[in-house]
């Protein structure tokens, strides 16, 4: 794991990307000052191969980082350009600047090309869209925009001509399953933010005379968070332990259903526990709880990805379950 | 970040994976003609015969020195060859908790007599212990546990009561947990471990019948029972941080995920049948291995951490809250998916079924309830 790395973007983050500013950019100011401290740190082509450029990192070793746009609630697609950009790399060619995100497109009434609900659509330069069997990177300024139900979000539909002249990106893996694995990871560390501010919470909040934490209640409710917390970063571990940019189908449907159930019950209880104030704009934790419905909804819902891990289950030879759980579990030695 | 370790995935290593091999082939041998209501039962299952097989073919023991008849191992081969003993449902009961807990204490805490007295009977699957802490008025809270033993010229004399002890009508010893010195309001001060020998006079075995018509616990009274001066396992008064060490190993390991496995093996071979696969089955099958898998994950990674000679003892009491969570599921979402359909459900299945149903709520209660074990991931938080 390179810590160096991730402790960089750490840092860079807790600077730039205070609470404050992603409330000013959820309400409509600029990300560019976001986006070229990003950029200008050299963290865009973490994943690319050394190489074409980039610092040859493995998923394994951005898992880190992943996490962290979670951590922090960064309202560009860092995630997400970090992973186009080796995609784009990958298939030989090199990324043009600007935030990218990921796009599922459909042929709609008018015969336009239609991506619904893409994540960090308003804030994003590029999205990668797949559509039959075809990925290529499309420029948001050639779109058209309607609002979506996520503020920072956007359905673009673009002129069938400008999918056909767009370049193409030959793409090995799924953008959807790209996208679950790194919903999985950004959930993981909203899901860790969410738990230590609410185990604070309950330290400094005192009713009764004594801080909240001490009555028995509060502290199973905060037990069980943790044990979800935990659970879910493991499962997006597993979900992105892949060496290279193939990730593999079955952890990340794992990964992505195990976070999304933690997401569901540790937003609960982290609003149980903080009350009224948890639950007004003012108070930092609802960007956060957003932000676990808004990832547990994308790229599949734990339902979509059980009907995924049912399914190689059923299909598999094995007598055993225990087999499928290795496969999904085991880890090589690093 | 919280007091709580991260975990973090971590390989078995080559050598220790390389054991599974030879441990399913025999157990694909052992077990194939025996039904799953009786698989399921594991490490509830007694059998003297298969425990002396498996000491002969050196898997008891494992991780116990050589020169104690043991394996020399790591954890982490005991991991892989425990997980393969519950996924087949072999009947492990008789060598359990010697193998589990009692050696690696007697190994951690034990004179050298009494290592060379003890462990090499262990490894060879000959010599069963029983944990002695639950008494009448001591369940939950088991720092006032009243049994005691004073100190005489012959060693010390043992008065008192366990009860919920596993497997005791078949041990040979018990490491019980008795007060040597102070009150019961003395709390954690004044415990000690003692290993009691189970065929001394004074000694009474009762098995306790269960819900489910089996007797796999027992009361145990002690009259004046005269034990020899090494009774004693470690230092005198320091029997509760001894406890304490033990629940470590007792908490973390694959018999907190894999109680009902046998009864899901089960229930997925007949939704792999033509008639018995629908959507709803393989959703089902997904939202189980979703839960299971990460949770081996995190049991493995605690491995690593005792291979490394740590306790994570909240980690521990984390995996096994979440994992009897999932045990006690498996059997209610199987019963709602089979009483959904309007076929016949198998008879085996049936049985496995109601079985597990029965025995379910002892998932969470053996080796520390629900609440106790919130508790103390709460304190592990620093929130008591």
């Amino acid at each position: 794991m390179d810590d160096l790395f991730s402790d960089a973007v750490r840092q860079l983050l807790a600077d730039q990307c205070t609470p404050q500013v992603v409330r000013s950019i959820e309400a409509g100011a600029s990300p560019a000052d976001l986006w070229s401290h990003l950029e200008e740190a050299g963290f865009l082509d973490a994943l690319v191969p050394e190489s074409l450029g980039g610092a040859g990192l493995s998923l394994r070793d951005v898992y880190p980082v992943l996490e962290l746009c979670g951590t922090y609630a960064v309202p560009v697609p860092f995630a997400e350009t970090l992973l186009a950009r080796a995609l784009v790399a990958e298939s030989g060619t090199k990324a043009p600047g600007g935030p990218i995100s990921f796009g599922d497109g459909r042929i709609d009434a008018e015969g336009g090309l239609r991506c619904s609900a893409v994540h960090s659509g308003k804030v994003c330069d590029w999205v990668l869209v797949s559509h039959e069997g075809e990925c290529r990177l499309l420029l948001v300024a050639s779109a058209r925009m309607t609002a979506d139900a996520f503020c920072l979000d956007a359905t673009l539909i673009w002129p069938l001509q400008v999918w056909k002249e767009a370049m193409q990106v030959p793409v090995k893996v799924e953008l959807r399953d790209v996208q679950a694995a790194l919903y999985a990871a950004m959930t993981a560390g909203a899901l860790m933010h969410v738990f230590n501010s609410t185990l604070q919470y309950a330290n400094d909040r005192q009713q009764f005379g004594k801080p909240i934490g001490k009555f028995q209640a509060i502290q199973h409710q905060l037990s069980v968070m943790s044990e979800h917390a935990f659970a879910a970063r493991m499962a997006a571990q597993l979900g992105l332990s892949a060496e290279s940019l193939n990730i593999d189908r079955l952890r990340v449907a794992i990964a992505k259903a195990r976070t999304s159930e933690a997401a569901l019950e540790v937003a609960a209880l982290s609003h149980s526990i903080h009350g009224a104030i948890g639950f007004t704009a003012e108070f930092d934790l609802q960007l956060f709880t957003r932000r676990l419905h808004l990832w547990r909804q994308a790229a599949g819902s734990e339902s979509y990805w059980h009907d995924v891990v049912g399914a190689a289950l059923l299909d598999s030879a094995s007598a055993m379950s225990l087999n499928l759980i290795r496969t999904a579990t085991d880890m090589t030695v690093a | 970040m919280s007091q709580l370790d991260s975990l973090d995935p971590k390989a078995i290593p080559v050598e220790d994976e390389a054991l599974r091999s030879e441990v399913r082939a025999f157990l694909s041998e052992a077990m194939h003609k025996v039904p799953a209501h009786v698989r399921a039962r594991s490490w509830s299952g007694y059998s003297p015969e298969f425990s002396r097989e498996l000491g002969r073919r050196g898997w008891l023991g494992i991780t116990l020195p050589k020169l104690y008849g043991g394996g020399g191992r790591s954890a982490y081969a005991r991991y892989v060859l425990v997980e393969e003993f519950l996924n087949f449902g072999a009947p492990v009961g008789s060598h359990w908790i010697a193998d589990r807990q009692s050696g690696p204490l007697i190994l951690k805490y034990g004179t050298e007599v009494q290592k060379q007295f003890y462990l090499p009977s262990i490894c060879r699957g000959e010599s069963y212990f029983c944990i002695g802490m639950s008494e009448p008025g001591s369940g939950s809270d088991l720092a006032s546990v009243r049994s005691r033993a004073v100190r005489n010229d012959r060693g010390w004399l043992l008065n008192g009561q366990k009860i919920w002890t596993t497997n005791a009508q078949h041990c040979h010893y018990m490491i019980a947990l008795v007060r040597t010195s102070g009150e019961p309001q003395d709390r954690h001060k004044g415990l000690s471990q003692l290993i009691v020998d189970l065929s001394l006079p004074g000694v009474t075995v009762c098995p306790i019948t269960d819900l489910s018509g089996d007797s796999h616990f027992c009361e145990v009274f002690f009259d004046n029972v005269q034990l020899a001066d090494d009774a004693l396992i470690g230092a005198e008064g320091m029997g509760w941080e001894q406890v304490t060490a033990e629940l470590a190993f007792e908490r973390s390991g694959p018999e907190r995920l894999y109680s009902s496995i046998v009864l899901f093996d089960e229930w997925l071979a007949y939704v792999r049948t033509p008639a018995g696969r629908t959507p709803q089955a393989q959703r089902l099958a997904g939202k189980i291995i979703s839960q299971l898998a990460p949770l081996r994950a995190m049991s493995i990674s605690i491995t690593e951490k005792l291979t490394r000679g740590e306790s994570p003892v909240v980690e521990a009491a984390l995996v096994k809250d979440l994992g009897t969570g999932v045990e006690q599921l498996i059997p209610a979402l199987i019963a709602d998916d089979l009483f959904s359909r309007e076929a016949d459900v198998p008879l085996e299945l049936l049985n496995t079924l109601n079985y597990v149903t029965q025995v379910a709520p002892s998932f969470s209660l053996r080796g520390g309830t629900r609440d106790i074990l919130r508790g103390m991931i709460a304190r592990g938080l620093g929130l008591r």
